[in-house]
C-alpha cells in the first residue's frame, strides 16, 4: 500500500489532463453559450470556427518560425495567438453580416438558424481543409515539460514520475486569465452589461437604447477570440486536425447544456465535470489500484470502465441526464 | 407534378446521361447507385424534418445500423467462435438489458427520494459490473479465434437481400430507445442528443470486435448480384455481348451496376409510394397540423409525444434501409468510412435543397446534390489542374491541387445557404 505514489499516479493521469482539457471545453463552451444567449441559437460552426481560427495561427507560427522568431521557452504560437484573433473575428463577423444578419432581421425561429449554422460550418470546414489540408499537424515549440517525469523522479526518488506539460500550464493558466477578463467585461463595462441585459430581455434592452448591432459585433468578436484561444490550447495539447475540431463539438455543446446553456459560469463548471467524467471512465485505474490497495490486492485487469473510443458516449450520457433531470443545467441556463 | 418539377428532374436526368456520355456509363451508373440510396437516406430524414419537424442529426448512427444489419444477417457464421464464446455472449446481452428493464421499473415504482437515487446507483453501477463480467472473457475467448481472419461471430449467412428489412428493424429498434428518451427535447437540444448518439453507436461498432470485427472491417460480404467474373464465363452474355458488339470486360461491370440499379430502385419506389400515401393520408395531414402549432394539435387532443415518436421511427427505418444497401453495394463494412459530414449533414443539405416536407423534393435533392457531391472530387482537382496550369512544378501546385478534393465542402454551404435565403421552401416545395 502506497498512498503517495498512488496520489502522483493520479495526478499524472487523470487531474492534470484534466484539468487542462476541461480549461479547454470550458473555453469553448463558453463561445457557444454566449452565441446562444446573445444571439439565441446553437452554433453547429464553433468547432470549425475553432479550426479556423487555430489555422491561422498556426500559419502565423510557420512563418515567424521562418524569421526565425521564437518565445523563449514558451511556444512562438503564443506570439501567433493575436493575428489568429482578430482573423477569426473578421471572418465571423463577415459570416454575420453575409449570412445570419438577414435571418436576425425577419425573426427566424432559432432551428432556421441552426440549420444556416450548417451551412457555414460546410463553408468553414472546407475553407479550412483547402488552406491547410486534412493532415495532423504539429506546431508546439519552446519547452515540453514544466516538470518532466524524469526530473520529478530524481527530485523526489519515487518511483513514480509526474509530468506536467508545458503546454498544460499554459493552458490552466490562460484560461484563468481569458475567464477574468471576461467576467470582469461582462459584470463592469458599459458593453458588457449592455450584453447581459441584451440576454435577459431582448425588448426590455432595445427599449433602453441599446444598439443591438453593436451587441451582436461584440459577442461576435468575443466569441472567435475565445474559439481561437481554445483552440490554439487544444491544438499546442494534442494536435490540430480539422476532423477532431469538427468533432469536438458533441464535448463542447455537452459541457454549455450541462452546465445551463446561456450562462457563461454553467459553461465553465460544465467544461470540468465533462473532461473529469470522460478522464475518469476511460482511464485504466490498475496502476492507481495496485499503488493504492493492500500488497496483492490490485487487480490483474486494466481496470478499464470503458475503452477510450467510448468517450463521446461519456458526454453523451452525461449530457440526457442532465437533460432528462434538469432541464436547464445545473446552473439556471435559459430556454428558447 | 407542374412543368418546372418535370424539367427539374429532366435536368437532373441529363446530368447523368451526360456524365455517361461524357466521362463513362460505368461511372454514371455508380453515381446513380449511390444517389438512388442517398434518395432513399432524404425520404427518411424527410419524413422527419419534413412532415413533423423534428430535427435528427444522427443519421449516420442509422446508416450504421443499417450496415451492421448487413454483417450480422448475411456474413458467413464462424462456428468455432460461437463455439467458444457465442452463447455467453448473448447471455450477457440478455443480463445487461434484463438490468436496464430493473432499473427502469424500480425507478417508476419507487418514491422519490433519496433511497431511489441509492438504489438506482447500485443497481446501475452493480449491474455494469457484473454485465462485464459475464461479457468480458467470452469476448476475449472470441475475439482469440483466428483474429486475422475471423475473431467475430459472425453472421447468419443468410441472403443479404434479407438483410436490408433488417437493417430497417434494427434501426427502428434503436430510434425507439433514442425516441423514448431523448424526443421530449426542445428541436435543438434533440439534435445535439441525436449527434451523439450517432457518434455512440459508431464507437460501438469500431470497439466490439466480436460483433463485426471493429476496425479490422468485415470483408467479401456476399452480393446479391453475379460477380462480374463470372458474367464474363457466362455463354448467355457472350453471347449477349457478341450480338450488341460491346466489350465483354466493361459490360460485366455495367451490367452488375444496372442489376444494383434495379434492386435499388425497387425499393426507392415503395419507400416513395408509401411516403406518398402516408404524406396524403388523414395521419399526414395530423403530422403536419403537429408540426405547424403542437399547442393547438395537443389541445385537438392529438399525441404529440407519441405521434413523434411514430415518425421517428419510421424515418430511421428508412435510413437503416438505405444504410443496409449502401454496404451491400461496398461489400465490406469499414466503421472508420463513416463520417458525419458524408453521412448526416449532406443529406440535410439534399431534403433542404430539394425542399422539405415534399417527397419528390427530396427525391430530386437526393440525386442532384450526390451527383454535385461526387463529380466536384473530380471537378474540383482537375479545374484547380487548369487554373494552376501556367505554375511550376512543387509543393504549391500539389497541395493546391490535392485542396481541390474539399472544394465540394466549401460548395455544399454554399448551396445550402444560397437556397436557405433565396428559396427557403426548396426548389419543389410542400404543397
Amino acid at each position: 500500500m502506497d498512498l503517495l505514489n498512488a496520489f502522483i499516479t493520479l495526478m499524472n493521469y487523470v487531474i492534470i489532463p484534466g484539468a487542462s482539457y476541461g480549461a479547454q471545453l470550458s473555453l469553448g463552451a463558453l463561445g457557444v453559450t454566449l452565441i446562444y444567449g446573445i444571439l439565441r441559437f446553437s452554433n453547429f460552426a464553433h468547432g470549425d470556427t475553432m479550426a479556423f481560427g487555430t489555422m491561422v495561427t498556426i500559419l502565423v507560427t510557420w512563418w515567424f518560425q521562418s524569421m526565425g522568431m521564437h518565445l523563449w521557452v514558451l511556444p512562438t504560437a503564443l506570439l501567433a495567438l493575436p493575428f489568429g484573433i482578430i482573423a477569426t473575428s473578421l471572418f465571423v463577423l463577415g459570416t454575420d453580416r453575409a449570412v445570419y444578419r438577414f435571418y436576425r432581421a425577419r425573426k427566424a425561429a432559432p432551428v432556421i438558424l441552426v440549420i444556416v449554422s450548417m451551412g457555414v460550418m460546410f463553408i468553414t470546414n472546407g475553407i479550412v481543409r483547402i488552406i491547410i489540408g486534412t493532415e495532423e499537424q504539429n506546431f508546439l515549440d519552446g519547452t515540453r515539460f514544466i516538470i518532466s517525469a524524469r526530473t520529478f523522479k530524481e527530485m523526489t526518488g519515487l518511483p513514480e514520475g509526474l509530468a506536467f506539460k508545458t503546454t498544460q500550464g499554459l493552458t490552466i493558466v490562460t484560461a484563468v486569465i481569458v475567464v477574468a477578463v471576461l467576467f470582469w467585461f461582462l459584470n463592469k463595462t458599459r458593453t458588457g452589461k449592455s450584453m447581459r441585459a441584451f440576454s435577459d430581455n431582448e425588448d426590455l434592452a432595445l427599449l433602453s437604447g441599446i444598439n443591438p448591432e453593436k451587441v451582436v459585433t461584440v459577442t461576435w468578436i468575443i466569441v472567435a477570440g475565445l474559439a481561437t484561444i481554445a483552440g490554439v490550447l487544444y491544438g499546442l495539447d494534442k494536435s490540430f486536425k480539422p476532423f477532431t475540431y469538427f468533432q469536438l463539438l458533441l464535448p463542447i455543446f455537452a459541457a454549455a447544456i450541462v452546465g445551463g446553456l446561456g450562462n457563461p459560469l454553467g459553461a465553465i463548471a460544465g467544461g470540468f465535470v465533462i473532461a473529469f467524467s470522460e478522464v475518469t471512465v476511460t482511464y485504466a485505474w490498475k496502476k492507481v489500484l495496485v499503488y493504492a490497495l493492500p500488497n496483492g490486492w490490485g487487480p490483474d485487469g486494466l481496470s478499464q470502465l470503458l475503452s477510450t473510443d467510448y468517450k463521446f458516449a461519456v458526454s453523451f450520457a452525461i449530457l440526457v441526464i442532465v437533460l432528462l433531470f434538469k432541464p436547464t443545467g445545473l446552473f439556471k441556463g435559459q430556454s428558447v | 407534378m407542374t412543368l418546372k418539377n418535370i424539367l427539374y428532374f429532366a435536368f437532373v436526368a441529363a446530368l447523368f446521361i451526360g456524365t455517361g456520355i461524357l466521362q463513362s456509363w460505368n461511372l454514371a451508373l455508380s453515381v446513380l447507385n449511390y444517389a438512388i440510396i442517398s434518395a432513399v437516406m432524404a425520404q427518411g430524414v424527410n419524413m422527419q424534418w419534413g412532415y413533423a419537424g423534428l430535427f435528427n442529426t444522427g443519421v449516420m448512427g442509422f446508416v450504421a445500423l443499417g450496415g451492421l444489419a448487413v454483417v450480422l444477417t448475411s456474413a458467413a457464421p464462424v462456428p468455432d467462435a460461437w463455439a467458444a464464446g457465442g452463447p455467453r455472449i448473448l447471455g450477457a446481452l440478455v443480463l445487461g438489458a434484463l438490468i436496464i428493464g430493473l432499473a427502469i421499473f424500480l425507478y417508476k415504482r419507487m418514491h422519490k427520494g433519496r433511497a431511489r437515487n441509492l438504489t438506482m446507483l447500485v443497481v446501475l453501477v452493480g449491474g455494469f459490473f457484473l454485465y462485464r463480467a459475464v461479457l468480458d472473457p467470452a469476448v476475449v475467448a472470441v475475439e482469440a479465434v483466428r483474429p486475422a481472419s475471423a475473431g467475430f461471430l459472425g453472421g447468419l449467412g443468410l441472403p443479404i437481400l434479407f438483410s436490408w428489412p433488417v437493417g430497417g428493424v434494427l434501426a427502428a429498434v434503436a430510434a425507439w430507445a433514442i425516441g423514448k428518451t431523448a424526443l421530449g427535447l426542445r428541436s435543438d437540444y434533440l439534435a445535439i442528443a441525436t449527434l451523439g448518439i450517432a457518434e455512440i453507436v459508431l464507437a460501438v461498432m469500431k470497439n466490439e470486435d466480436w460483433m463485426d470485427r471493429g476496425v479490422k472491417n468485415v470483408i467479401s460480404l456476399p452480393r446479391p448480384v453475379p460477380y462480374e467474373v463470372n458474367l464474363q464465363q457466362a455463354p448467355w452474355f457472350l453471347d449477349m455481348a457478341a450480338k450488341y458488339h460491346f466489350d465483354p470486360v466493361v459490360g460485366s461491370s455495367v451490367m452488375v451496376k444496372l442489376m444494383y440499379a434495379g434492386l435499388f430502385s425497387v425499393v426507392l419506389i415503395i419507400v416513395l409510394i408509401l411516403a406518398e400515401l402516408m404524406l396524403k393520408s388523414p395521419w399526414g395531414r395530423m403530422m403536419r397540423a403537429i408540426r405547424d402549432n403542437e399547442t393547438a394539435a395537443e389541445a385537438m387532443g392529438k399525441d404529440v409525444t407519441r405521434r413523434h415518436l411514430q415518425v421517428f421511427i419510421l424515418g430511421s427505418a428508412v435510413i437503416g434501409i438505405a444504410g443496409a444497401m449502401m454496404t451491400t453495394i461496398d461489400g465490406q463494412l469499414t466503421p472508420t468510412s463513416y463520417q458525419p459530414l458524408r453521412y448526416t449533414f449532406l443529406v440535410w443539405v439534399m431534403v433542404i435543397v430539394g425542399g422539405s416536407g415534399n417527397n419528390w423534393g427530396s427525391l430530386l435533392g437526393g440525386f442532384l446534390i450526390w451527383w454535385l457531391w461526387s463529380q466536384m472530387e473530380s471537378i474540383g482537382p482537375a479545374t484547380m489542374g487548369l487554373i494552376t496550369a501556367g505554375l511550376p512544378d512543387g509543393g504549391l501546385k500539389s497541395h493546391l491541387i490535392d485542396a481541390a478534393a474539399q472544394m465540394r465542402l466549401l460548395m455544399m454551404g454554399v448551396v445550402l445557404l444560397l437556397v436557405l435565403r433565396f428559396s427557403p421552401r426548396g426548389l419543389i416545395p410542400e404543397r
